[in-house]
């Protein structure tokens, strides 16, 4: 199924990895050498996101359309809240306040100070919205079923291993920042490394343990939104009457959920790396 | 090393992702339905610690059902590889 003719291309290629296939139900193939006027029925599951076009030698993929799209829908409230803030609230101020405060106090039982709270609060929130509305947008109706030359032209972005590697380097790399922007970088770099036996020990795991949480920050939040979309794809392709409303329940959940660890254990990445050993 | 036909390998395959998945599933199951048991014996025991629990069990909720998902990242590169 891999395309072995040119590898080269493949490799210079963002969107093509060694695991872009997709994968068609068998019926598919063997449709097309049986009555012609049948129509193939196929699902179409890639493991990579879908490349739809190109800008110069950036390649668009579907997942990257449809990040942009949170991203406005992220940057319409954040406009229109800006433009409508007064002291005495409106209805939408009032909402996003008893959103905002729900949230803080919530990350306030998590770092226990509220100093810590307010200075890795907007980091925290940003991945936390941004994974969020990512995470819900799968759940519209015309996601990985409206084809555009072959490939969906919208899908969740989160099931792109892409995006959330990238925002697992960010929370990873950004509490190693934060570190040594608090304790110094003699002082953090000295949990790592350091000549005491116990501690060289304790450094080498806590050193592989960075390296786990990153791949399990990125793997975690892929495989959950992935595994979803598989199985809303599958359970309307058996039975689209009905069937997939429960799983849409699951999927709204889930997509929180998730979200939620996510933003929750950076917060928690980040406050004991701001903190002294013992 | 042994020698499989086409037909062989790819069935073989099959049967490797379906087994990855179905082993590497019942350990975070059974973790999952430990930590649930014991939340709810502690929130039937105390029932107005209902709120604190809520939040550091959905957080190791989400860390042993990682375990699965990696086991189902595995299962699905293994089928498309």
């Amino acid at each position: 199924m891999a395309t072995m003719d040119t590898p080269v291309e493949e490799m210079n290629d963002p969107a093509h990895g060694a695991e872009a296939l997709s994968l068609e139900a068998e019926h598919a193939a063997e449709g097309a050498q049986g009555d012609e006027g049948h129509e193939e029925t196929s699902l179409h599951i890639s493991l990579a996101a879908d490349p739809i076009f190109q800008v110069g030698s950036f390649t668009v993929t579907n997942a990257l359309l449809v990040t942009w799209i949170a991203m406005a829908i992220l940057f319409a409230v954040a406009f229109k809240f800006s433009k409508t803030v007064r002291a005495v609230p409106g209805k939408f101020q009032a909402f996003l306040e008893i959103v905002f405060d729900g949230l803080l106090s919530f990350m306030d039982s998590v770092t226990q100070d509220r100093k810590i709270t307010e200075r890795f609060g907007p980091l925290t929130l940003t991945i936390f919205f941004f994974v969020l509305v990512a995470n819900w947008l799968e759940l519209i109706p015309g996601f990985e079923s409206i084809f555009l030359n072959g490939v969906p032209l919208l899908r969740a972005p989160s099931s792109d291993f892409n995006l959330t590697l990238a925002i697992a380097l960010i929370a990873v790399i950004s509490m190693h920042t934060m570190g040594v922007r608090t304790l110094g970088a003699v002082t953090h770099l000295k949990k790592y490394f350091s000549w005491n036996p116990i501690n060289m020990f304790i450094g080498i795991i806590e050193l592989i343990g960075d390296v786990a949480k990153i791949l399990s920050f990125s793997l975690r939040l892929f495989g959950n939104i992935f595994a979803g979309s598989i199985l809303l794809l599958v359970i309307g392709f058996l039975m689209p009457w009905g069937a997939p409303l429960p799983f849409m329940v699951l999927e709204i959940i889930v997509g929180f959920i998730q979200a939620l660890v996510f933003s929750v254990l950076t917060l928690v990445f980040l406050t004991i790396a701001t903190q002294e050993q013992h | 090393m042994l020698e499989f036909s086409e037909s062989a390998a790819a069935t073989l395959k099959l049967f490797a992702a379906a087994f990855a998945i179905a082993a590497g599933a019942m350990f975070p199951a059974r973790a999952v339905g430990q930590i649930a048991t014991k939340a709810m014996e502690s929130i039937g025991r105390n029932p107005e610690s209902a709120s604190k629990l809520q939040g550091p069990m959905l957080l190791s909720l989400a860390f042993a059902e990682a375990i699965a998902i990696y086991a189902f990242v595995i299962a699905i590169l293994i089928w498309v590889s």
